[in-house]
């Protein structure tokens, strides 16, 4: 592999990112860190620090950061992964829950009203428990398991008093009985690189919150789900988050609650025995070398439009 | 090697420190952002924002 010039873009280095950085010089490639709050974004001309790059990996921790960055990047011509469109699928749960349930991948059932009164309608509907979610958010923050209706109220009536004004879209969806754990999946273009079950007494079995983890093996369901998911919201380095069921909702054993963007992937490295960093990089290696072939391409349709 | 900027205490950097990383002071338990490694540079670390995540 020729060497290529990666821009990492970042507002935090986490372990992630080291391991990534990591792999990446040790494999002789260029490493460009960019600081995204130390740029400025032009409409046209891309900053200096972009100069060169064959590829830009998106690695913002803060998600308005991440949307904003990758248009930029588009914006200027820079191949990025993830793509902006991809950000913007799976930064908003909604529109993550949409794009599951347009490509037919199963998914909680999941309501979204703008008002207390029509929330309270939905998880009525529902009954207890169900959840109530933040529509941007991660690391299972400020998630509710709404377990009786004066707490519904109450929390309502907080995120619609205290909340800024996403917290006011109220996204409300069924209490999924999992079997203790959910199962993460770190996909490359729908092509699973490692999953982990992630376990623990708590209803949240985020990694984040402390979860138990251990290796997961994919049966062909979670494989075939995990593909679906991520051409449903455009591919690239995804995170699938998915839930065992029994089966006698859908024609599904599993569910799939969301697709995370700018994936963490210690704590997977950490529970598995493939080197997940490498596998990572062997991607963005083949990115980048797709992405030199297009605009050779792209170069040689030009030459042959002018020729013509 | 270079100080806490909250407590002023002695900081040690791994050699694989990067700009960008969180370190916690061990005196004071402050948590610290590598501004630079080469001299290094601390500061105070930005607190968690709501849209942080993955």
């Amino acid at each position: 592999m020729d060497e290529v010039n990666v821009g990492v873009l970042y507002s935090r280095i986490r372990t992630d990112e080291k391991l990534l950085l990591s792999e990446l010089r040790d494999r002789g490639h260029d490493v460009t860190k960019i600081d995204v709050r130390k740029q400025t974004f032009d409409l046209t001309e891309a900053p200096e620090a972009f100069d060169g790059l064959d590829l830009v990996v998106d690695r913002c921790m803060a998600t308005s950061r991440s949307l904003y960055a990758t248009k930029f990047c588009e914006q200027y011509g820079v191949p990025v992964v993830n793509s902006a469109a991809t950000a913007e699928t799976c930064a908003d749960k909604v529109e993550n829950s949409l794009a599951l349930a347009a490509a037919g991948v199963p998914t909680p059932t999941t309501k979204t009203a703008f008002t207390t009164d029509a929330a309270m309608e939905i998880i009525e509907e529902f009954g207890y428990p169900c959840v109530l979610k933040p529509v941007m958010g991660s690391w299972g923050r400020l998630m509710a398991k709404i377990d009786s209706k004066s707490a519904a109220e109450a929390i309502l009536e907080h995120k619609a008093t205290l909340g800024h004004y996403e917290h006011k879209v109220f996204y409300v969806q069924e209490f999924v009985e999992k079997p203790g754990r959910d199962v993460r999946v770190l996909a490359v273009d729908g092509e699973p690189v490692a999953a982990m079950a992630r376990s623990g007494d708590h209803w949240l079995t985020n990694a984040a919150k402390g979860a138990d983890t251990e290796p997961f093996e994919l049966d062909d369901e979670a494989k075939e789900l995990v593909e679906m998911a991520s051409d449903a919201v455009g591919g690239g380095l995804l995170g699938v988050d998915l839930m065992e069921t029994d089966g006698d909702q859908t024609d599904w054993n599993y569910t799939v609650h969301e697709v995370n963007h700018t994936v963490e992937f210690k704590a997977l490295n950490e529970a598995v025995d493939v080197d997940v960093p490498a596998k990572v990089v062997d991607w963005l290696e083949a990115k980048a070398d797709a992405y030199a072939t297009e605009d050779d391409a792209d170069a040689e349709e030009a030459v042959a439009e002018v020729s013509d | 090697m270079t100080t806490c900027t909250e407590c002023g205490a002695d900081v040690a950097l791994h050699d694989d420190a990067e700009a960008g990383e969180i370190v916690d002071c061990t005196t004071c338990g402050a948590e610290l952002e590598v501004i630079d490694v080469s001299p290094p540079v601390l500061e105070k670390a930005p607190e968690l924002e709501e849209d942080w995540g993955e």
